[in-house]
């Protein structure tokens, strides 16, 4: 039994009166200690997807208009509110992108991490406040003790999203989700964060999902990568296997757009055009005006996901014939 | 915390002696000689002359101003011209009334504003949030002269429930239930104010409810009066701390109608009546202890923003 499965999931945000399609028949698993990768360009729906698994959608004019996620074979959409809060931040529990507005500003980082432990586990606040403590040490932050009574202006960016991942894993989440965790840091910590995450999940077992637009990042950190765009997935499979055997042309682009350092080339790779707004009715493959193999047919019929062999899915009319450079 | 405060105390003092100043110099703001214009029309030279020097007058305008400092911060403000008695007495007769109607008014700002404010921030958009703002909207912009004639028509004239005018001592026969004569003044000044406090809090709470932080706060599985109590409110009330800075000049203001209307025995009608009789000392100590009050307000409210926000101490 998969961890958690996303089947079919449609987000629509509401503007005016219209109900505009965000994430599209989006489908998914993860299984117990496996680590998945979202990736795709900014806008194509992947951190709503993770919103929705999180249920933190309410209160935005984004819903949820079909589909189900099921976690641990619990149907979290036919939950009531109270049900999914028991399940947020202590079964499933999420790092966020801006690590430098993520934490309240008001309260010590150990009053914040102490939160879901008091809430979720019950403990008293020595209790809550020693495995604070343990937690902040397992995140690799210096001094533990003296951390936990900083404020997180004290804190700085890499330190500020290792509190974050240490608030994450206070309760021993089965799914952590983290969102671009990442983006937001200096270089030259993002790989420091990076391997913690991955040193983490191992350690403990949790299973991941993590979110990036950084095909490189996602390549050295997953089990399996599902690439996003216009909120389909329109390539998925395991990691070695969507690198050996690409299919889509989109994938393709966001390969050739890493930059290689050891080759002298005059260019990057960019792939041309610009991801499409959401108000722009597009007909056929959405990926069409920016595709350099799209011929009639992708701007006429919108491919169906065809499955290649195993575990490698793809929506694309030339899937089969591979593409050319 | 204890440099800042230290701190805080230390940057009052230039304050204390610039606003100072300009409450001494008032009295020279008064057309022609102020002696002849104190006196009135049947003055002697003699009488000038006489009151010119009692007041050190004569002495070049310098002297003038220690020699009062002197005496100010010695707790002597001088003489009233209309009791003559000296005006730390005559405004400390008009004290208990003044400051038990600012705390009542302070404690209904507190009492109403807050809670209404939270309950229509969380019900933002509701039929509730409708109510609350636009009855916070009608008291924002009704007088107060107006509010507390019909305040004394329905709850005093009409059902009988409170006393419409004057305050007896609480030191008086009653005792703390004299209190009662103070509901409707205190009301009065409280619903603008409130009303001010309302819109501020529903304001600066749906500012900080769309912040990272909140949704950080969500995904932990808070409950919702939890996220919307300990984590947005907790952030909003860094602003509407500074607004009770504000809501004090406001009521000094207000008072001096509210007491009139009530026919208070405080410092908001002494002002008045000081100032129909020309009584300039007894305004200037006013004035005095008006500027104090609000350096003392302000810098409470500085200390209340270092403690609420912990970012404020270090810079």
């Amino acid at each position: 039994m998969p961890l958690l499965e996303v089947k079919n999931l449609n987000l629509s945000v509401l503007t005016g009166n219209d109900l505009l399609p965000v994430v599209r028949d989006v489908s998914f698993r993860v299984d117990e200690n496996q680590t998945l990768g979202i990736v795709g360009e900014s806008g194509c729906g992947k951190s709503l997807t993770s919103l929705a698994i999180m249920g933190l959608l309410g209160g935005t004019p984004i819903s949820m208009t079909s589909g189900s996620i099921v976690f641990s074979g619990q149907e979290l959409t036919s939950l009531t509110n109270k049900e999914r809060r028991s399940i947020m931040g202590n079964q499933i529990a999420m790092i966020f992108q801006e690590p430098m507005t993520s934490l309240n500003p008001v309260y010590r980082v150990g009053d914040q991490i102490i939160e879901s432990l008091r809430k979720h586990r019950q403990m008293t606040k020595t209790k809550a406040k020693k495995r604070a403590i343990e937690l902040l040490d397992l995140v690799k932050i210096p001094e533990p003790e003296n951390r936990v009574e900083s404020y997180p202006h004290q804190l700085s960016g890499g330190q500020r999203q290792r509190v974050m991942i240490a608030m994450a894993l206070a309760c021993d989440p089965k799914l952590l989700i983290a969102d671009e965790p990442t983006t937001a840091l200096d270089v030259t910590v993002q790989d420091e964060v990076l391997a913690l995450i991955r040193d983490l999940q191992q350690r403990l077992g949790t299973a991941l999902i993590l979110i990036s637009h950084d095909l490189g990042v996602i390549a050295n950190t997953c089990d399996y990568v599902a690439v996003m765009y216009r909120g389909k997935i329109v390539e998925a499979a395991p990691t070695a296997d969507l690198f050996s055997n690409v299919n889509h042309p989109y994938t393709h682009g966001l390969l050739n757009s890493i930059p290689v350092i050891d080759r002298d080339i005059e260019w990057l790779k960019a792939i041309p055009g610009r991801v499409p707004t959401i108000n722009e009715k597009l007909a056929g493959c959405a990926f069409n005006p920016r595709c350099n193999i799209a011929e009639n047919i992708c701007t006429t019929c919108d491919p169906e996901q065809i499955t290649l062999h195993d575990d490698h899915y793809v929506r694309c009319h030339f899937a089969k014939r591979g593409t050319n450079d | 915390m204890l440099v800042y405060t230290f701190k805080r105390l230390l940057a009052c003092i230039p304050t204390l002696l610039i606003a100072s100043i300009l409450v001494f110099l008032f009295i020279h703001l008064i057309p022609g000689d102020p002696v002849a214009i104190l006196l009135g029309d049947a003055a002697t030279p003699e009488d000038i002359a006489a009151l010119t020097y009692e007041m050190g007058l004569d002495q070049p305008i310098w002297t003038q101003y220690l020699l009062w400092l002197g005496n100010v911060l010695q707790g002597d403000l001088g003489t009233s011209i209309f009791f003559h008695e000296p005006v730390l007495s005559v405004i400390a007769d008009g004290a208990e009334t003044s400051i038990l109607l600012a705390l009542m008014t302070m404690i209904w700002i507190v009492v109403f504003g807050i809670p209404i404010g939270i309950l229509s921030a969380t019900r933002h958009g509701s039929w509730v949030d409708q109510i609350t703002s636009g009855g916070a909207m009608l008291f924002a912009s009704i007088p107060t002269f107006w509010l507390g004639l019909y305040l004394i028509l329905i709850f005093s004239v009409g059902l009988g429930w409170f006393p419409s005018s004057g305050f007896p001592s609480i030191s008086d026969d009653g005792g703390l239930l004299n209190i009662r004569f103070l509901v409707l003044p205190s009301l009065t000044l409280a619903a603008p104010n409130a009303a001010l406090i309302i819109r501020l809090v529903r304001a600066s709470m749906l500012d900080v409810s769309r912040e990272d932080h909140v949704r950080t706060a969500k995904a932990k599985g808070l409950h919702p009066m939890a996220v919307s109590l300990r984590h947005i409110f907790r952030n909003a009330l860094i602003a509407v701390a500074a607004a009770f800075g504000f809501t004090f000049a406001a009521l000094v203001s207000e008072a001096v109608v509210t007491e009139t209307v009530f026919s208070l025995p405080g410092i908001g009608r002494l002002v008045v009546q000081s100032i129909l009789r020309r009584d300039y000392p007894v305004i200037q100590g006013v004035i005095l202890i008006i500027v104090v009050l609000y350096i003392i307000i302000n810098l409470l409210v500085d200390l209340a923003y270092a403690r609420l926000d912990p970012r404020v101490s270090l810079k």
